[in-house]
């Protein structure tokens, strides 16, 4: 780890400044990802600007669904009353993710933020695109069991691992940010991108910029959802696959459906073919299976993760299944 | 004790001790001017460093010294042998920072040493070197034609007709694999030393034997043993890393020498993957013939494991298959493949759990190929007396064992045939296992001190990396003595104490119980002529004596009883055949969509004699058996071998089970005494809490699916492809 200074703001406005100050300097949120990523030298700020001061944290119902601030904690959130009554598919993934211990101290703008678990993007000694451009990509031809299966590039095969962002992506949630031009808003299945030739940006927030809240619009999904998790033990470990889907049924008919995935690709993966094509279909296994084979058309394996192949259909499938089931 | 009275259930004697803070690890001693030392390793698995640049490091703030290979302090007793003088084997020693080679990925190169520990962080990441690359050798499967018999481990065969694995009327045919599994206690290793003058070392240590640690010492330093003090009262997981002294961690001590100061060391996770050994990588073929009605004619089993370039490991894999069914013809392989890699070391269960997998995953295969029920299989091919060794078994309950767990998981009610079981959407299965492992036992010795108000101290310079070897102590020591439990304080992980062996190989009970045994025997002897006895939990004057404890010591001018006794098996145990066992039932549920296997239900037997302490011997099971299902289902340390390098070394991606992974675990002891291991009539129980387990789950995946999963770990990847 580098030497570096630390400071604290209290609000968005100085932590702004400190960021347009200082080109060195990062955000300090709940730092379960980006400390580990200063101990292993991947990440070396030369301030870290804390904002958990920042009153950020507040959960809020506006006329048109919920806005959740960016430094409310992963575990506030799973446990807020309102997210689990109008959006349960946010509050299951938020729980599938990490430990207790990494909820409780992990925000809603840093789960954004984090990035991948790919070996070799932490292991300094092996060649990473995302962590050194030029350097080449390590996992391809390597150990590629946890990777990409959508969006890869010859640059890059890494999987964005965060559950709270599928779901965010499956609720067509609103990111607001703020930063020295002022706040814009990003849909958010814009904000992650796919690796293409610039690996090293994960997504598309510019240099100074900060999350300040996200917004879910309310629907009639919640009556059916499910968030399925398929990973190598029962808790703490990242996706092989998953898959948030939250279904409106009408008579026995798919009135409205969103479906996303984790695991598959560098950011989370909207199953949009899927969704439309399932609507005003009945919920059967037999349109579920369909519809997860039209999501799977332009998947390609790595060699190591060729089992997502299959494992990615079947889990969309059961997560539908359990979803319509649901009474 | 040695009867069938069962021992009382009572309390780790140290539990408050470790939940409250109180008992100290190695790296949480304070002594005064410490010094912290950060390594720096290697980033190539073979070749030479050609240059390397401590200069920024060494101007970095608080840096003390930063030593490699050209100006590390000598190690006399390492000197003594080289750093390029052969193995039996053909292969360099390795001596660490004694030169410019590079024998593995993660060899330290450096030592930085620094005032604070951040200071040595820092300063450690500053140090940089180039290489120049040999090509490297780190997939046993790309090196099988490297594979050798190391020495002392020798083919084994029994039998006139060494071929009836193959010619029998039905034969199985299989290959086993399991992958490197990494010890991964949750204390990290490393050491505290510090030296008064030039010959007197004083050490805090992560290790599984305080004596054998001075041992290692003194020899490398070439100074007398009672020269070195070593402490290691509580040690947080050792699963078997622990049983070497560590390079490293002699180097620190040579650091700390030339300095002049104290010096500790305390591993990153990552380093615990490379530098304290792991359980090998190891494939086995295993041929089995038998009869149409499920007689076992020839079993023909070859293991091959890894070793270190530099360092023949060996462990008993095959042991099991040579005795454990009544076969009249069986061959057993072992052979070892040196890589360019860390070496390896004895894992809980060493070389039995990965041979067992093996073994008890084919004698399924071969149940059902006979049509037979395997429990029945089993019994069938039941060896009444050891057919290896020729000697009748000093204990053997293992029908009742597999009597007593069937019953309780209810193996009869379930269906045999494979895939026939549902509960929702998932298959069920039922798999068995049976596991054993030597009843060791070694010399042992304990000191004991009756003091004035009648508590009584017993020490011995062995070891707790967890079982609760101070209660087990306590407990039998009540149990000789009568005095109540809260008088009796044990206490261990100190190289002065009397000599006891490591904690390893499931012996300690059985070793330092029956000098504790000896010594509290002896001491209510000296009671009895003193004209005091132990009498409803305390000492009192004997029958017609007036003179209490105190009075007695005050006229004998003494202000304590002390004795100590040495103890060691005799010559009846030659005779025997010497063996704990279990056996393992597990239901398993498994997900056909997504390939999740998860373990329901556990019922672990364990025929390990007399129970000395009830309550955590239950534990040791548990444990053992939590090991055993990160054996079976997410256990695995993965290298690149593009780079010879792990790409999984941390406890986020190397996945030991956590508590949503272990359902409830019944453990039944038969707990009928030994009549010949030792006076106690024990058995060991540490390792086959573990072994077998593993087949017991792949046997269960086998009957839920039909799907026979012959590579552990049983990943979900593994059951959607198979």
């Amino acid at each position: 780890m580098n030497q570096f200074s630390y400071m604290r703001v209290t609000s968005k406005e100085s932590a702004i400044a400190a960021l347009a100050k200082d080109k060195a300097a990062m955000f300090l949120a709940g730092g379960t990802n980006l400390v580990d990523l200063m101990k292993s030298g991947v990440t070396s700020p030369e301030r870290l600007v804390d904002i958990n001061n920042v009153p950020l944290a507040t959960i809020e119902e506006t006329k048109t669904g919920l806005r959740i601030g960016a430094l409310a904690k992963n575990t506030a959130v799973a446990e807020n009353a309102l997210v689990i009554k109008h959006f349960p598919l946010l509050s299951q993934a938020l729980k599938a993710g990490a430990s207790p211990q990494l909820r409780n101290m992990a925000t809603v703008g840093g789960n954004m933020m984090q990035r991948t678990r790919c070996h070799y993007f932490y292991d300094s000694a092996l060649p990473c695109n995302k962590r050194s451009p030029g350097s080449g990509c390590g996992a391809i031809g390597g150990f590629t069991r946890m990777h990409a299966i959508f969006g890869a590039s010859d640059k890059c095969i890494a999987v964005h691992p965060s559950d709270m962002c599928v779901a965010l992506t499956a609720l067509d949630a609103v990111i607001t940010v703020t930063g020295p031009k002022g706040e814009r808003k990003i849909p958010f299945g814009d904000f992650h991108r796919l690796p293409g030739d610039t690996p090293e940006q994960d997504n598309n927030l510019q240099r100074g910029e900060l999350i300040i809240a996200v917004d879910i619009p309310f629907n009639q999904l919640a009556a059916h959802t499910h968030y399925l998790k398929v990973r190598d033990r029962a808790s703490y470990a990242f996706a092989l696959v998953s898959v948030g889907a939250a279904m409106q049924i009408r008579g026995g008919n798919i009135a409205d459906v969103r479906l996303a995935m984790g695991g598959v690709a560098h950011k989370p993966w909207r199953l949009k073919e899927a969704e439309a094509w399932l609507k005003e279909k009945s919920a059967t296994e037999e349109n579920f299976r369909k519809a997860a084979s039209m999501a799977m058309a332009n998947a390609k394996s790595q060699g190591g993760n060729a089992f997502k192949l299959t494992l990615a259909p079947n889990t969309i499938v059961e997560a539908l299944k359990t979803a319509a089931a649901q009474a | 004790m040695g009867t069938d009275k069962k021992s009382e259930p009572i309390n780790r004697v140290d539990g408050r001790a470790k939940v409250t803070g109180k008992a100290k690890y190695f790296a949480e001693f304070e002594v005064p001017g410490v010094t912290y030392c950060v390594m720096v390793t290697s980033t190539i698995a073979r070749g030479t460093i050609t240059t390397i640049n401590t200069k920024t490091a060494e101007r970095a703030p608080g840096v003390l010294a930063v030593f490699t290979h050209l100006n590390m302090p000598a190690i006399p007793g390492w000197a003594e042998q080289g750093s390029n003088s052969k193995l039996p084997s053909g292969g360099e020693r390795y001596r660490m920072l004694g030169s410019n080679k590079i024998l593995f990925n993660g060899q330290p190169i450096a030592l930085v040493i620094a005032d604070t520990l951040e200071r040595a962080q820092h300063a450690a990441s500053l140090v940089t070197a180039s290489y120049n690359k040999s090509e490297h050798h780190t997939d046993l499967l790309k090196n099988k034609e490297k594979a050798a018999m190391p020495p002392r481990m020798g083919d084994y065969t029994r039998g006139s007709d060494t071929n009836a694995h193959n010619t029998a009327p039905v034969v199985m045919k299989a290959d086993y694999t399991i992958p490197i599994e990494v010890h991964n206690p949750m204390e990290l290793a490393g050491i505290l030393a510090f030296w008064e003058g030039d010959d007197k070392l004083t050490v805090y240590a992560k290790t599984q034997g305080v004596k054998s640690t001075q041992r290692t010492l003194a020899g490398a330093f070439k100074i007398d043993e009672k020269n070195i003090q070593v402490y290691s009262e509580f040690v947080g997981g050792g699963f078997g890393m622990g049983l070497r002294t560590w390079p490293q961690e002699v180097a620190v001590a040579a650091a700390a020498r030339a300095l002049k100061k104290p010096v500790k060391l305390v591993l990153t996770r990552d380093q615990m993957f490379t530098l304290v050994g792991h359980r090998p990588y190891t494939i086995q073929h295993i041929s089995m013939g038998a009869t149409q009605d499920g007689q076992l004619l020839g079993i023909y089993h070859e293991a091959t494991g890894e070793t270190a370039s530099y360092d023949d490991f060996t462990e008993g894999t095959v042991g099991m298959t040579r005795f454990m069914y009544a076969c009249p013809n069986v061959t057993t392989k072992y052979r070892i493949v040196p890589l360019d890699r860390g070496v390896p070391i004895w894992m809980r269960g060493p070389g039995e759990a990965t041979g067992a997998f093996a073994l008890e995953s084919a004698i399924d295969e071969m149940a059902y190929k006979v049509n037979m029920d395997p429990l029945q299989f089993r019994l069938k091919n039941f060896a009444e007396t050891d057919p290896e060794k020729n000697k009748p078994f000093s204990s053997n309950n293992l029908k009742e064992a597999y009597e007593l767990g069937s019953e309780k998981i209810g193996w009869a009610k379930r269906n045999p045939a494979p895939a026939s079981m549902k509960e929702g959407d998932w298959l069920v299965g039922y798999g068995m296992s049976t596991g054993v492992f030597g009843a060791h036992r070694g010399e042992s010795t304990c000191r004991a001190q009756l003091n004035a108000d009648g508590t009584l101290l017993l020490q011995s310079a062995t070891s707790d990396i967890g079982p609760g070897t101070s209660t087990a102590m306590v407990q039998i020591a009540h149990e000789v003595t009568g005095l109540s439990i809260g008088k009796i304080h044990f206490e261990l992980g100190n190289a002065a104490f009397p000599p006891s062996g490591s904690q390893g190989g499931s012996s300690t009970v059985s070793s330092v119980g029956s000098a504790v045994f000896d010594v509290c025997t002896a001491l209510k002897g000296m009671l009895t002529e003193a004209g005091l006895t132990f009498d409803n939990g305390t000492v009192k004057s004997a029958q017609g004596k007036s003179d209490s404890l105190q009075d007695v010591l005050s006229k004998q001018n003494k202000t304590f009883f002390e004795v100590t006794r040495s103890s060691k098996g005799g010559a009846e145990l030659e005779k025997y055949s010497l063996y704990s066992f279990s056996i393992h039932f597990a239901e398993v549920r498994v997900h056909p969509a997504t390939g999740v296997v998860r373990v329901k239900r556990v019922v672990t037997v364990a025929d390990s004699g007399r129970i000395v302490s009830p309550k955590t011997a239950a534990s040791q099971m548990i444990g053992g058996v939590t090991g055993g299902i990160g054996m079976a289902l997410t256990e695995e340390g993965i290298i690149d071998h593009r780079f010879g390098r792990f790409v999984n070394n941390n406890l986020a991606d190397y996945h030991v089970p956590v508590s949503a992974d272990v359902p409830h675990i019944e453990t039944i002891f038969i707990d009928k005494p030994d009549p010949i291991t030792n006076p106690m009539g024990s058995k060991g129980m540490g390792e086959i809490a573990l072994i077998g387990f593993s087949a017991a789950v792949a046997n269960a995946v086998y009957h839920a699916t039909g799907k026979r999963i012959r590579e552990l770990p049983i990943t979900p990847d593994k059951i959607l492809s198979a």
